[in-house]
């Protein structure tokens, strides 16, 4: 990476295009629910990967199974490291796989709606940072030289997403896109091995989408960071993802390129309606 | 630095201070004139009152850190201001330990009951996290009033006045420096601690917690951390009340404390340490200026001097439905406000 930015965002020190998230006959219950049946898919490093389906398909829940908020009873998801064994995530507590590189945004914003830009970003930073009662309590010294250490970084993301105006706003008080726009960013801060991106461009209008694409295309370019996207807007999917894997009724029906994704017979029937021309 | 329009900052330190314009400095350095003269000019009976609000804002401050920036709440405070009081008083009666060990050794019981007690956080939320803490305060209060092996049961524990460096503390003048030391210091910290990630996290636990734990904050570790650094503080309050009072019994450490602690925060500020100093100083000030305006008025209307306990519960209540219909979030607000309004003077907007 080049350009004036000094840190990388990318926390994976894979080499581009070896398995990076290996998920494994996926299949997740909620009583009589199958939410997942069977999924099985692998994302690579440096890659965007679009994860799509009709509503309840079933993209969220295998979202919440990577990030791990959801235990799928079936199944593995591994996720691969280049200096030691894969972790399996289907075992691994929230907080955990966010330390280990998994980085999330939300369908519905889950900012913290009562802190300003600038703590919700510095929050992304928390996995990177030492946290002594004492030395917070003293402030003075290593406690501030850290928040000042981590706030370049911070900075860095905040030029990167051009919200530097409203850096000290109170999140809750910035229009939908802003807030979409800073939660991509509290994310990014994480310094993601993968960045998970759920409907990002949902509710948005066609120039706050363009900025969306043009930011989740520099975060995969010009760092490297592995994505995976949830999108509805296909034409957004097919324009910018490298290859899209199709969920229909919990059920993975294809993995593959946007152009032959679009052509495949099971997802037009099942995601399209009924093949047009 | 501060311009004529507006703040300017070159530099990541001096967006971080906590003070940043001239005004900000004049007024801290009038409230330090304020503290430092009162002791001077107070009569006895308010010189009490004085410390009264000193080792409030202690504990209150404490409670704020769990309630108002953690977002848990407890009812068992008032218990865990006895547990502090009770060890202090114990080591220093039975062993004659030293009173500055004696407190610290309170503060660490405090931190490790309030925790232990807190453990029902890590399931429970709200209302039901309030029936769990209301237990702790209940067990608590029971076991000061008949483990009678370590507590002296419902008789009172006497303390002699400390000392300290051979310097022993007897009048409320003595008190009132160290009260308000303790107290600076103890608001500082707390300052301190939301200014860094720690801080950050615990406001994240109450905003939002399944977003903070994706974001890699271990929610559980962060609820008992509150706990903990909570009551330590509430602790040191409890045993800086029994070396003060010189007497500890188990009256004062009831559920009406532990409300009349959560009413302070609610009427200070919630998640602001301001707040706490705020409502701590209101709630300390308003029953004694009611019982001093009822001594006045005694002699004209004997029915008021008559009822004066009556009276201070009254006001006490209405003075919480009022800050909960009016300024929910406290006399921090009244005091932003109050700012916005001068800053802008003599413009509205």
């Amino acid at each position: 990476m080049s350009r004036a930015y000094r840190h990388n965002l990318n926390g994976s020190s894979l080499e581009p295009g070896t398995r990076q998230l290996e998920i494994e006959a996926v299949a997740l219950r909620f009583g009589g629910v199958q939410a997942l049946q069977n999924v099985s898919l692998d994302v690579c490093q440096g890659e965007i990967h679009a994860i799509i389906g009709p509503n309840g398909a079933g993209k969220t829940s295998l979202l919440n199974c990577i990030s791990g908020l959801y235990r799928p009873q079936e199944g593995h998801i591994r996720l691969h490291r280049s200096d030691g064994p894969p972790h399996d995530l289907t075992r691994t507590r929230p907080s955990r796989v966010a330390r280990l590189g998994v980085a999330r945004a939300f369908q519905n914003i889950e900012l913290f709606k009562h802190m300003t830009v600038l703590d919700n970003l510095m929050l992304g930073r928390h996995v990177h940072m030492k946290h002594s009662v004492w030395r917070s309590f003293l402030y003075y010294g290593p406690a501030r030289r850290q928040e000042i250490a981590e706030r370049q970084l911070v900075e860095e993301v905040i030029d990167f997403l051009e919200i530097q105006a409203v850096r000290h706003a109170h999140v809750g008080a910035l229009p939908y896109g802003v807030q979409k726009r800073v939660e991509v960013g509290r994310a990014l801060c994480l310094q993601p091995a993968v960045l998970l991106l759920d409907e990002p461009m949902a509710g948005m209008n066609t120039e706050e989408k363009e900025d969306m694409a043009r930011f989740i295309l520099d975060v995969n370019a010009l760092a490297g960071v592995t994505v995976v996207l949830i999108e509805h807007d296909m034409e957004v999917v097919m324009d910018i993802s490298e290859r899209v894997s199709v969920l229909d009724f919990g059920r993975k029906i294809t993995t593959g390129p946007p152009a032959d994704v679009k052509t495949h017979p099971q997802v037009i029937e099942a995601y399209l309606g009924e093949e047009v021309s | 630095m501060a311009t004529a329009t507006g703040v300017y900052h070159t530099s990541y330190e001096a967006d971080l201070a906590l003070r940043k314009t001239r005004a900000e400095w004049i007024r801290l350095g009038l409230i330090v004139l304020l503290v430092v003269s009162a002791p001077f000019l107070l009569n006895p009976f308010w010189l009490t009152v004085a410390n009264q609000i000193g080792i409030a804002i202690i504990g209150a401050v404490g409670l704020n850190i769990l309630v108002g920036h953690t977002g848990l709440i407890s009812l068992g405070h008032g218990a865990f201001l006895g547990v502090g009081a009770y060890t202090s008083a114990i080591l220093v009666t039975r062993l004659e330990a030293p009173t500055l060990v004696a407190i610290g050794v309170a503060v660490a019981v405090t931190t490790v009951i309030g925790t232990f007690f807190g453990l029902p956080s890590l399931r429970l939320k709200g209302l039901y996290l309030a029936m769990a803490t209301l237990a702790a305060q209940f067990i608590l209060l029971f076991a000061f009033r008949n483990w009678d092996f370590i507590t002296g049961g419902t008789d009172a524990i006497v303390v002699a006045s400390p000392e300290i460096f051979g310097f022993t503390l007897r009048t409320d003048f003595h008190w009132y420096w160290v009260i308000f030391g303790v107290a600076a210091l103890v608001v500082f910290a707390a300052r301190n601690l939301f200014r860094t990630g720690l801080g950050r996290a615990f406001h994240a636990v109450r905003d939002q917690d399944i977003a903070a734990a994706v974001m890699g904050i271990h929610v559980g570790r962060q609820k008992l951390l509150a706990f903990a650094i909570s009551s330590g503080l509430v602790g040191l309050a409890g045993a800086m009340t029994a070396h003060y009072r010189t007497i500890v019994t188990w009256e004062r450490f009831t559920l009406d404390v532990s409300v009349l602690y959560l009413a302070m925060i609610i009427v200070g500020g919630l998640g602001s340490v301001a707040g706490a100093v705020y409502g701590a100083t209101f709630m300390t000030v308003l029953p004694a200026a009611i019982q001093q305006l009822a001594r006045n008025v005694r002699d004209t209307i004997p029915m008021l001097g008559r009822e004066i306990p009556a009276i201070q519960l009254i006001v006490f209540g209405l003075v919480i439905v009022l800050f909960l219909l009016f300024e929910p979030r406290g006399l921090d607000r009244t005091w932003q406000r109050v700012k916005d309004y001068f800053r802008l003077w003599p413009f509205r907007y």
